[in-house]
């Protein structure tokens, strides 16, 4: 079954936002989605990735190498032959084990024909695409570990069972869980471009839309797609015309400190917040077709950029969303 | 109300209505649709009515599972083994790969990663168009225990079995021929008119947030519907799958009752809205996203078929029930909070390198590649002579059998689960409880960096409290504390009762749990909740020996105004070391506090 339209989605704009920005600029970083069960998170990931473009690989190719030069060099393409491939989503499931993750020693080659083979992992498979974990504040901490220092190399490094292999793993990280389950470490957070909170929706109105849409979606499944098929195709048209604009979105240096300014009003650590913020609000500004950064976009997508990067005092129960509001509304009327 | 049982007669089979009824009934409507509803969670130990049961599906095979499955016999893959033997890769299919009805027993015995596991195997399933039905059985004795709650969140229907006796359960089976005649019209089923808006009030009202909840009603409703013949729902069905999936779900009572459990004050859970302010949110929805039209002439829920949805949904319920979900659902965000099973099981992956032991591969752990050719290399002259014999040809070059396989094995670090028993009472309370309150929160600080999971028990009035179950959640720790009243006796012999129980509990799920007293000694609340000084001395000084002969790092804070033997009675029980509280001093305070700590709990 296709997977639910993304433009159906009822509600929760913040999260669908979020990824679409990530999706315009997959350089932003990954999205971190926390809130209630059943609020959209996995159908929104899911949706994203059958929305966007298809991607051309090579090939057979493990890690989805875009030409043949890209591929790692354990793996010999047949020719330079591309097949079209779905954006890959790749579910990392708890309690997944570090060798399924990294790919490890192909134990069937090495046992019966006595190869040194490479088995390629769930990292090779989210190559150029989504790597969802769910619950992941419930992750254990060793693959937490192991995850972070890929994303930030976007290069997937094994040296185990007397292997040495290494091969690119760029991917959009999507995080959801509930924070009342456990939290997330500080480490962990930064990495996150983006995060997003959602709860359930809370009047009635909504929640008879939600079961609504998600029943036509079941028992009236191609009526239901068909209908939403040309939402779905212009919000695609968009972010591919959005892809091709960023690069031609001006940014004046009066947004350059409107965004350094909103970091240091907020005490955000590092300087990631800032650069997330630059591209998150550009992403933003291609996406509504704008040729220039404005200070709308800026406030725009603050919230989402910083509210996880503020330094926090464990014990203060003050929102962060709350604080970043206030600061936007002092430093950036 | 209890379901009309006249308006039915069609129905083969037990009084409609009844708990026996009800799980008969559910295993039909899962029987019919396993895709949309997923499956059943049977509230249900061991016992011939269970028996009875689960008899109805033995012709159809079904797959069992338990909770100590290993992760590849559950998903199947490479068999090592047999791979080995012949020479050539083997498979084994996983157990859910064809689909069709599956039995889970001890359901509340599930870790979280093996819940995650059976969840994704079921969802393959349906993606192949073999749906899986699982059935859940649930054995929960006491609160600690509950279904992991992605498990509980995915099973559609409930069904609890408790209390009945063999009388109330006549034999049955499932009509299989309505069944599949009612599979075969499924499809064309549709809901009535203002069905979905009664649904989602319905939910409202019972305070059930996830919309899950809301579609499995939807299920079900079609499923029931079809099982009668019928294209459109009526009533009836609405009614029962209300009481089906929705009831057990609910985290409020409608109007609570002065008798019934109070409901928990979650945050999280919004107030019912009354109908004035329900207007207001569709005008708001409306102006905030015009291109919803359909909002603008969705159907208003008839109030008659809300209310008896509700109706029908606490019929369902059992007096005691929601009681006990509570608790079932603190229990698993403890379960949840801890990890889990994982811990253990993370010993096979992470930590200490120990020496490897042969073993049996593929059982989530991982081979030793060089100590298994180790182990093989003085055996490859004989085997191959063996082979040579044995087959006329040289075999290969290296032969490993199955014996020579060695496993790693890893020394995993325990978590530590820190328990501030505070005395919230009122001889406490006048002197020093926000002094202790501040103690708590320099622990927490230190706490926090150490990755330790803390919880809270308080103590106040005529029993003790699990405010705070184990968690790395440290500001929910802060936000139960700040909001933590004083005044009242000082059951400080039920606190450590309880506090017994959860070091019990931290033990199992692999922590290493420590205990920091706050309290000034003075207990004059029996365990059996007397107000007797005398007896409440002895029923501490008997607690506080239990828990010593369990070996727990313990801390006491003294909190009194100025010194009483109660409290370093109380601590030489422990076996606690004893820290005055300083007077306001957070530094001194925070070094002594540390030093204390860092001692008890290396």
């Amino acid at each position: 079954m296709t997977p639910f339209p993304f433009s159906a989605i009822v509600g929760q704009d913040e999260m669908k936002t979020a990824m679409i920005l990530t999706a315009v600029d997959p350089r932003i970083g990954g999205v971190l989605v926390f809130g209630d069960r059943g609020t959209g998170k996995s159908t929104a990931v899911r949706a994203l990735a059958a929305l966007l473009p298809p991607i051309e690989a090579v090939q057979g190719c493990p890690v989805n190498s875009a030409t043949a030069a890209d591929c790692p060099d354990w793996f010999t393409p047949k020719d330079s032959a591309t097949e079209t491939r779905q954006t890959p989503v790749v579910d990392l499931p708890l309690g997944v084990s570090e060798d399924r993750v990294t790919g490890a020693l192909d134990i069937e080659r090495a046992l019966t024909s006595g190869e040194k083979a490479f088995a390629p992992g769930l990292l090779a498979r989210a190559n150029r695409g989504y790597l969802y974990i769910d619950e992941v504040n419930l992750l254990e901490d060793h693959i937490v570990d192991l995850l972070l220092d890929v994303a930030q190399s976007g290069q997937n490094v094994v040296e185990r069972d007397g292997l040495s292999i290494r091969h690119a793993a760029k991917f959009v990280l999507v995080g959801s869980g509930n924070p009342e389950e456990g939290e997330l470490r500080p480490q962990l957070l930064d990495r996150f471009g983006l995060s997003v909170e959602v709860r359930s929706p809370d009047d009635i109105e909504t929640r008879v839309e939600v079961i609504r849409r998600r029943d036509a979606y079941e028992n009236n499944h191609e009526t239901f797609m068909a209908e939403w098929h040309p939402k779905d195709a212009a919000l695609r048209a968009k972010i591919v015309a959005a892809r091709q604009g960023l690069m031609a979105v001006k940014s004046t240096s009066i947004a350059l400190y409107d965004c350094a300014a909103i970091c240091l009003a907020l005490g955000a650590d590092g300087l990631r917040g800032e650069l997330t913020l630059l591209r998150a609000a550009r992403a933003l500004a291609a996406f509504e077709g704008a040729t220039e950064l404005t200070r709308a976009h800026i406030r725009a997508v603050a919230p989402m950029a910083l509210r996880h990067r503020l330094r926090r005092d464990p014990l203060d129960e003050a929102g962060s969303t709350t604080r970043v509001a206030r600061q936007l509304a002092e430093v950036l009327p | 109300m209890a379901l009309d049982a006249s308006s039915d007669n069609d129905r083969p089979g037990p009084a409609p209505g009844t708990p026996w009824a009800n799980a008969q009934l559910a295993l039909a409507l899962l029987a019919i649709n396993p895709q949309g509803l997923g499956g059943l969670w049977l509230m249900a130990r061991a016992g011939p009515m269970r028996d009875r049961l689960l008899a109805q599906l033995a012709a159809f095979a079904p797959q069992r599972l338990h909770p100590a499955m290993p992760p590849d016999s559950l998903a199947g893959g490479m068999d090592i083994a047999e791979t080995l033997l012949a020479q050539a890769p083997r498979w084994r299919p996983g157990l859910l790969a064809k689909g069709g009805w599956a039995v889970l027993s001890s359901a509340e015995r599930t870790s979280a990663a093996t819940a995650a596991m059976i969840l994704d195997q079921a969802r393959k399933s349906c993606a192949t168009g073999q749906p899986t039905a699982l059935v859940a059985l649930d054995e929960s004795a006491t609160e600690a225990e509950a279904l992991p709650s992605p498990l509980a969140e995915a099973l559609g229907l409930f069904a609890d079995l408790d209390g009945l006796a063999l009388a109330d359960c006549p034999e049955a089976a499932l009509p299989m021929d309505k069944i599949t005649a009612a599979q075969a019209i499924l499809g064309g089923v549709t809901l009535a008119e203002d069905a979905l808006a009664a649904i989602a009030e319905t939910c409202q009202i019972l305070g059930i947030a996830s919309p899950r909840a809301a579609l499995f009603c939807m299920a079900a409703a079609r499923a029931h519907a079809a099982l009668h013949g019928r294209h459109v729902t009526t009533a009836k069905d609405l009614e029962i799958a209300a009481a089906l999936a929705l009831a057990h779900r609910a985290t409020r009572q409608p109007e609570a009752p002065q008798d019934q459990a109070p409901t928990p004050p979650e945050a999280s859970l919004s107030p019912p809205a009354p109908p004035p302010q329900a207007d207001n949110a569709q005008d708001r929805a409306a102006q905030d996203d015009p291109a919803q039209d359909t909002t603008a002439d969705a159907p208003q829920p008839d109030p008659a078929t809300t209310e008896m949805l509700i109706a029908s949904a606490q019929a369902a319920l059992p007096h005691d029930l929601l009681a006990r979900l509570q608790a079932g659902r603190i229990a698993r965000q403890m379960a949840k909070g801890a990890a889990g099973a994982g811990a253990r099981q993370a010993s096979q992956h992470r930590g200490r390198p120990l020496p490897p032991r042969s073993g049996r591969p593929g059982t989530g752990q991982r081979v030793d590649i060089f100590a298994t050719l180790r182990q093989a290399a003085p055996w490859q002259k004989i085997r191959r002579a063996a082979v040579q014999a044995a087959q006329g040809t040289a075999g290969p070059q290296l032969l490993i059998w199955p014996r020579d396989i060695q496993l790693k094995r890893f020394q995993a670090r325990q978590e530590r689960a820190l328990f501030f028993l505070v005395d919230a009472s009122g001889s406490a309370a006048v002197a020093r409880l926000a002094e202790a309150k501040g103690a708590i929160e320099l622990m927490l600080a230190q706490a926090y960096a150490r990755r330790d999971h803390v919880a809270l028990i308080t103590f106040r009035g005529t029993q003790a409290e699990l405010a705070l179950p184990p968690t790395r959640a440290l500001v929910q720790a802060k936000r139960r504390l700040a909001g933590l009243p004083g005044g009242g006796a000082t059951p400080l012999a039920g606190a450590l009762d309880m506090a017994r129980a959860c070091v019990a509990q931290a033990r199992a799920r692999g922590q290493t749990p420590a205990l920091a007293v706050l309290t000034d000694g003075r207990g004059n609340i029996a365990l059996d909740g007397s107000a007797n000084r005398q007896a409440a001395q002895a029923d501490t000084t008997r607690m506080a020996q239990a828990l010593r002969t369990m070996r727990v790092p313990a801390l006491v804070l003294d909190t009194s105004m100025r010194p009483r033997p109660d409290v370093q009675t109380l601590a030489t029980a422990l076996g606690a070391e004893l820290v005055r509280l300083p007077r306001a001093d957070a530094q001194g305070l925070s070094a002594t506090l540390g030093a204390a700590l860092g001692r008890d709990m290396a």
